[in-house]
């Protein structure tokens, strides 16, 4: 198959502002940290320092929950209609600063601008805009008796969708009337900060979210503090276990989304290269830093071949490389750390004897990149199929029988999501049926979208996000708590 | 009664006394440690009731074993199978209700009314949950409207095996309240009985035994709370568990339980109250969908729509 060369298609980064150093976002200014030690974020393309951002420390914490406890008295007490406006006026925003927006979340993430573009930016300014019009119709929900928020909501996100998990986070928080305290990743902090700008511009009384950067203890402090009555996570299952544990025998309530390990099951009678497609999607995507990435290919053992010979073929069209070209497939990986966790296990796979394949493409020279890899002649047993790699490894097995393909599907602590490949109507329901998964693609992967729950079984966590499912997370209903 | 059966039973005869037992895989055993403990009435003058069977770990984990192999048969059954079945216990309890009540009595120390308006409760209790099964899907689940082409649905399914710790107070409506819940929806439950009032429990068991609940939904063990709960909260094939019980156990510390819950991100229901201190809910009202909810996942479908 012929291949195309394409001339370099850069987006402009003119268009964002880099401030030098950034301070927290509490009580509606931007304030410096007292005593956490300044941090830099770099560019994962280039490792070019992007700006210094302040670490919250407990003292900040204190004063981010104080801010957001004292705005939700009034907050709180705001009609509905009225929290809603607030909301529509956040979204709006967010659409009218979409390319900032995008082009700073490829450059502090490293992800391709077609998918911060045309993926995270818009879906983000939805979230916001589908939730405003709950805020008016809490009632509707059926949430229970008398739905009312919680209070303060602390919350803390992962740096593989930085501005979209905070939307997911903060736009049904405030739609039910809670305040927020939120800490984005430490890798990715910009965008959120970028949001605060967003809050100041739409007037959103001071205090009704606040923005604490940091790393591991600042979100341990949130986490933990007192003051927080409802807890909101995306991220590893170990840290949300240790969450978990945190708040055992408290009041705080708490939803977590985890980890994930996703089959994505391929029939002999599914479409073979729109199969082939949704495999591409489901695991290179976001670099594959995607929790419910379908990083287990099950295909069935009479077409396997086929699947294998035409998924190299594709692989080799992807185009790796700088995230701010238009043309780019796949970008640079988060950080330093997470290639080197994704190098290691990638090197596990090999040691246990499963067959490494990674097309021939040129990697920048600076940075931190990852050929999209996969591994062929995998068994259940193996880590690559296991454990989250987190990365753009996709493991391939093989099943003959539904019942087989069931069975290794659900072979793992997690249950976030799965796929299914096939022409055949009655099986994709049966299928769906057996998946122990919170989300099934049935001929299409990694979809998302605000009025639609998300969330897992088992170890990927509890709670969903999304819809009215996501609502009820941030009320409390009935009589008692 | 008239005078002459009077006559003809006898003052003097000596009744017949059961043997109170565990209730796994719906078989009724001892407990495998062949301990027993005993168990007294309530009231001013504690009256010897019975030796049930002091359950172990072992006897826990067998139970959990039970309950996992029921759960594919059970949570496949249709939703109007499941609220037949649910049905026909409260016809088997309302059959036995003179038992009920009396144990009821004893075990709460209640006026015979009292127990009365109790058990019947109780017996409601369950009609209210039985009509539940094929319609809270409808309610908590539905089509969302995703901005595309797409068929996108959300439906509510169990979450598997579900232990729960009975109220230690109310020995049967609190028991039915907690126990109806989990399984209308198709999860099976392992039920650690009520410390020092298990009897009403363990005739609950009978009634579940001979109505058309499969063996192995609902395993109910008698015993010593603070000594087996810790074993199912940190169980790994247990998927959610049901702390409702442990306001009032002795010895137990409910956030100990949660947190070796955290060990495989159990689904935890936290004892009602507000605070850390934890209470008995009041069972004689309407419970409302929130411990149905409480077990149960939310799975969403995708499917491309086109021609």
């Amino acid at each position: 198959m012929p291949t195309f060369d394409y001339a370099p298609a850069p987006e402009s980064r003119s268009v964002v502002d880099l401030k030098s150093s950034y301070g927290l976002f509490i009580d509606g200014e931007f304030v410096d940290s007292r005593g956490g030690t300044p941090f830099k974020t770099i560019s994962p393309a280039t490792e070019e320092v992007l700006a210094e951002v302040s670490e919250a420390s407990q003292e900040d914490v204190d004063r981010a929950v104080a801010a957001a406890r004292t705005a939700f008295r009034s907050w709180s007490r705001l009609s509905g209609a009225d929290r809603g406006k607030y909301l529509f006026r956040i979204a709006r925003i967010m659409q009218e600063r979409a390319r900032e927006f995008a082009v700073l979340e490829s450059l502090d993430n490293g992800k391709p601008i077609k998918e911060s573009r045309d993926v995270d930016v818009p879906i983000a300014a939805a979230h916001f805009f589908y939730h405003a019009g709950w805020a008016d119709k809490l009632a509707y929900a059926s949430l229970g008796d008398n739905p009312r928020p919680h209070g303060v909501v602390g919350q803390v996100i992962p740096w593989n969708f930085p501005l979209l998990m905070l939307s997911w986070k903060i736009a049904p928080a405030l739609a039910t009337g809670n305040t927020v305290v939120l800490k984005p990743a430490e890798t990715t902090p910009l965008t959120a900060l970028l949001f605060a700008e967003v809050c100041q511009q739409a007037d959103l009384p001071p205090g009704v979210v606040n923005i604490i950067t940091g790393a591991g203890p600042t979100g341990q402090a949130l986490v933990g503090h007192e003051g927080v009555d409802k807890v909101a996570f995306t991220g590893s299952t170990a840290v949300g276990k240790a969450i978990a544990r945190t708040i055992a025998g408290t009041r705080k309530k708490a939803t977590l989304e985890l980890g994930g390990k996703a089959a994505n099951i391929v029939f002999d009678d599914s479409p073979v290269d729109q199969a082939v497609e949704g495999i591409v999607t489901g695991i290179f995507f976001n670099q594959g830093h995607v929790c419910c990435a379908g990083s287990r290919l099950l295909v069935q053992e009479s077409i396997a071949e086929e699947v294998e010979a035409k998924l190299k073929a594709r692989l080799a069209t992807l185009r790796v490389g700088d995230p701010l070209d238009k043309n780019t497939d796949i970008g640079a990986i988060n950080s330093r750390a997470q290639l080197d966790r994704i190098t290691e296990l990638a090197q596990v796979g090999e040691d246990e004897g499963a067959v490494r394949w990674a097309p021939e493409c040129e990697l920048p020279a600076n940075g931190f990149w990852f050929r999209p890899t996969i591994f062929t002649g995998v068994s259940q047993t193996h880590r690559i199929a296991q454990e989250e790699i987190f990365g753009p490894v996709l493991s391939v097995l093989t099943f003959r029988t539904p019942g087989e393909a069931v069975a290794k599907a659900n072979n793992t602590p997690y249950g976030l999501s799965a796929g299914i490949w096939t022409e055949k109507g009655s099986r994709i329901l049966w299928m769906a049926d057996q998946l122990k998964a919170g989300v099934v693609w049935a001929n299409t992967f990694n979809k998302f979208d605000p009025a639609s729950p998300f969330g897992g079984y088992k170890e990927s966590g509890y709670g969903r996000e999304g819809g009215r499912h996501g609502l009820s997370a941030y009320v409390t209903t009935g009589a008692t708590r | 009664m008239s005078t002459t059966t009077r006559k003809q039973a006898g003052p003097s005869r000596v009744d017949v006394r059961k043997t109170y037992k565990l209730y796994i895989g719906g078989k009724f055993p001892r407990s495998e440690s062949g301990r027993s403990y005993e168990v007294f009435s309530s009231g001013r003058s504690p009256k010897f009731l019975a030796n049930a069977a002091q359950g172990s770990r072992k006897d826990a984990r067998d139970a959990v074993v039970a309950a996992r192999k029921a759960v594919s048969g059970w949570a496949g059954a249709t939703a109007y199978n499941r609220g037949q079945v649910l049905y026909r216990v409260a016809e088997v309890m309302e059959s036995r209700r003179a038992q009920f009540v009396a144990e009821v009595q004893s075990a709460e120390g209640l006026t015979a009314a009292r127990a009365e308006a109790n058990v019947s409760a109780a017996i409601d209790r369950w009609v209210w949950y039985a009509g539940w099964s094929d319609k809270f899907a409808q309610v908590l689940g539905g089509a969302n409207p995703v901005a595309g082409p797409f068929f996108n649905i959300s439906a509510p399914e169990p979450t598997g095996v579900v232990a729960a710790l009975a109220p230690q107070g109310s020995s049967l409506l609190g028991l039915v309240s907690v126990v109806a819940p989990i399984i209308v929806s198709g999860n099976t439950a392992v039920v650690l009985a009520s410390q020092d009032r298990p009897v009403p429990a363990i005739t609950l068991a009978e009634a579940l035994a001979t109505s058309d609940v499969p063996g192995g939904v609902v395993n109910l063990i008698t015993g010593i709370t603070s000594e087996v709960a810790p074993w199912l909260a940190s169980h790994r094939d247990v998927n959610a568990i049901d702390l409702t019980g442990a306001a009032d156990a002795p010895d137990v510390v409910w956030g100990d339980l949660e947190a070796a819950s955290a060990e495989n991100l159990k689904r935890v229901l936290r004892p009602a109250g507000s605070g850390v201190t934890a209470v008995e809910p009041d069972f004689t009202t309407e419970p409302g969908l929130e411990r149905i909810e409480a077990f149960l996942e939310t799975k969403t479908v995708w499917h491309p729509k086109g021609i």
